[in-house]
């Protein structure tokens, strides 16, 4: 077990490594080259291009900018925003703490698919089963951002209210002001969880221990306490690392469409105003919790399954 | 079976102990006519994968025919600026007998826009799922086949691709170099191979250890002959399934990156795109928020049964 979580450590690491390399040069094969990305100001003269080219260490052989780039990325000096004018760091961090709140939410959201899958799962063959599989299908085809403009349209014309930026006058206010929004972000990660529970509860249902212990006597109710449930949302830990990602890139339209003050609008703000440090920097903490997702989750399942841990 | 010899002598009336032993005749089975003969057969008596074909069909020719409609149909092009008979643009009307959808911000007829916004939708769909079949069965079969290094280098690149974060990079790399529909098909397509490779790697592992392959290496058969032969049609099907799932997910990741702004350019419109404008218009226009999401819906559905219908018909333990 040791091994396996030091070796997906390591996979881990390469992996954010090659990721920092790749934006570096990304940065630099944009047309126009990095003076574009990092000056931002189409209009100035060649001696303050030279003055600027200097200043970033343009003139450094590759190699140097390369090491001087890593160097800073470690110690999460990504360099100034041009929009804030204030150190990108300092600006991801004010939009943290929403973003933390909506994605928080959104995975209660998602969770609330674990009853509904057994629910499913228990109802096979039956009109509960048919209906739930009925509502995932239709889940997974709409288009959530569409799903959320809707939705505010309809509000709009049936209250006269929608759900716009973060509530700030009490509870209730913010409650009312999140609720829509994390539903959508939610909404994926329901059905995810709703069609995995359901798979792994019927694969259960099916197994000779859980005839056993019916043969044994046992009330339902202990079958599935002590038996199925137990047997089959081990792999539901992996699921919530695998939805890290998702959750990340689906705030950026969530948070769009509700303006809500979290790093996925900044993230759509700083595309629109070609704000580049920033850019990078968001690349960089999404890969980062991307990969820390995935590996959290590996180590999960070798963690509540001993079977994965000898293959 | 035996025949037993009393009987094979044509005595009269068979023995008592003969008709208490007797195996009872196997039932009638239909003599197979092909793979492919039978899948279509299964997938015909399937009626939510017919009727799921049907629509898909319908949609996909209206939107090839979308000039023709227009033109003759609608009598509108998708630029145009309609004019009121006061001779006023025609914004945002709400929908009439003159504009079946209504017109947007800019005067142009909503329906004709949904319909060539269609071909644009379909085309990045299907082209992604082009892209990422092309690589993602190369890449499979080569580290299903081949197995050792090659496996590993294929598991390592699959790796790398699935942990970055798709949208992220598309915005950005969007915002860098101004895409056009081609290449934000190929590079959506880059983020879409490494299921195809997963999926056909699985199906080739599990062919390669099947008798009738171990037999026909023993026959000396040459890898070529095997890939060709044995692991291909096999593979074949999975593949299909897996670029019909890659369509519909590309129409949906495609239309949200367009509803951002960092999709396909604007004057050529997509279902996402329509809808990218400001959310005040909207607000009031509840007739142009509807249609470009309606028709992504009924198009990524009709796909998924699609899908569905064509994994079922090609898997031949379901008892017709």
């Amino acid at each position: 077990m040791g091994r396996f979580v030091v070796r997906r450590l390591i996979q881990s690491a390469l992996l954010l490594f090659a990721v920092m390399t790749a934006s570096f040069f990304l940065v630099r094969a944009a047309p126009g080259g990095p003076e574009l990305a990092l000056l931002n100001n189409p209009r100035v003269t060649q001696e303050q291009l030279q003055r600027q080219r200097e200043r970033f260490g343009l003139n450094d052989p590759l190699a140097i900018q390369y090491l001087k780039w890593l160097q800073n990325a470690l110690v999460l000096d990504f360099g100034r925003s041009y929009g804030y004018q204030l150190p990108v760091v300092e600006v991801i961090g004010d939009r943290l703490w929403p973003t933390f709140q909506l994605g928080l939410f959104s995975y209660a959201v998602g969770l609330l698919g674990v009853p509904l899958g057994v629910y499913a799962a228990r109802h096979h063959a039956r009109l509960g089963d048919d209906v739930v599989r009925f509502l995932t299908v239709l889940g997974s085809a709409v288009p959530t951002w569409w799903l959320g403009l809707s939705i505010i349209v309809l509000l709009n014309s049936l209250i006269g209210w929608f759900p716009n930026g973060q509530g700030t006058e009490g509870p209730w206010d913010w409650f009312r002001h999140i609720l829509v929004p994390a539903v959508l972000l939610g909404l994926g990660g329901l059905i995810t969880f709703t069609r995995f529970v359901r798979s792994e509860v019927l694969e259960v249902l099916s197994q000779d221990f859980v005839r056993t212990a019916r043969a044994k006597g046992l009330p339902d109710r202990t079958v599935d306490r002590a038996h199925v449930l137990r047997n089959a949302l081990i792999p539901i830990v992996t699921l919530l690392g695998y939805l890290l990602p998702a959750v990340l890139s689906g705030a950026v339209i969530t948070e769009q469409i509700f303006n809500w003050p979290g790093m996925g609008k900044l993230f759509f703000e700083a595309a629109s105003s070609r704000d580049y440090p920033l850019l990078l920097a968001m690349l960089m903490l999404g890969s980062g919790l991307t990969i820390l997702g995935m590996l959290l989750a590996d180590i999960g399942y070798g963690v509540v399954d001993p079977r994965v841990r000898y293959s | 079976m035996a025949v037993d010899a009393r009987q094979a002598r044509g005595s009269g009336a068979p023995h008592p102990i003969d008709a208490a032993t007797r195996v009872t005749p196997a039932p009638r089975v239909r003599p197979s006519r092909g793979f492919l003969s039978s899948s279509v057969r299964r997938f015909a008596h399937d009626p939510l994968s017919v009727v799921a074909l049907g629509i898909f069909g319908l949609i996909v020719v209206i939107t090839v025919l979308a000039p023709w409609l227009a033109a003759n149909v609608l009598h509108s092009s998708p630029e145009e600026f309609t004019r009121t008979p006061e001779g006023r643009i025609a914004t945002l009307q709400p929908p009439s007998q003159l504009y079946l959808l209504g017109t947007d911000e800019l005067g142009r007829d909503n329906l004709t826009r949904l319909l060539y916004a269609g071909q644009v939708s379909l085309t990045v769909g299907f082209l992604v799922a082009f892209v990422s079949i092309v690589i993602g069965t190369s890449l499979g079969l080569v580290a299903g086949f081949y197995g050792g290094r090659a496996d590993d280098l294929v598991n390592a690149l699959v790796q790398f691709v699935i942990n970055i974060p798709s949208l992220f990079v598309l915005i950005i790399l969007s915002v860098l170099f101004t895409p056009s529909v081609l290449s934000l098909a190929v590079i959506f397509g880059l983020f879409y191979w490494p299921g195809t490779t997963r999926q056909v790697r699985g199906m080739v592992l599990s062919v390669q250890g099947r008798d009738y392959v171990d037999a026909a290496r023993a026959l000396g058969a040459r890898d070529l002959r095997i890939l060709a032969v044995h692991i291909l049609p096999n593979v074949a099907s999975i593949v299909i399934v897996v670029a019909g799932l890659d369509v519909a997910s590309a129409i949906l990741g495609e239309s949200a990156l367009s509803f951002l702004g960092f999709g396909v350019p604007v004057p050529l419109s997509s279902w996402g795109n329509m809808l990218s404008g400001s959310q005040d218009t909207f607000r009031s226009a509840p007739w142009l928020v509807y249609p470009p999401g309606a028709m992504i819906l009924v198009t990524v559905l009709c796909i998924f049964l699609l899908a569905d219908g064509l994994r079922d018909a090609f898997d031949p333990r379901i008892h017709e």
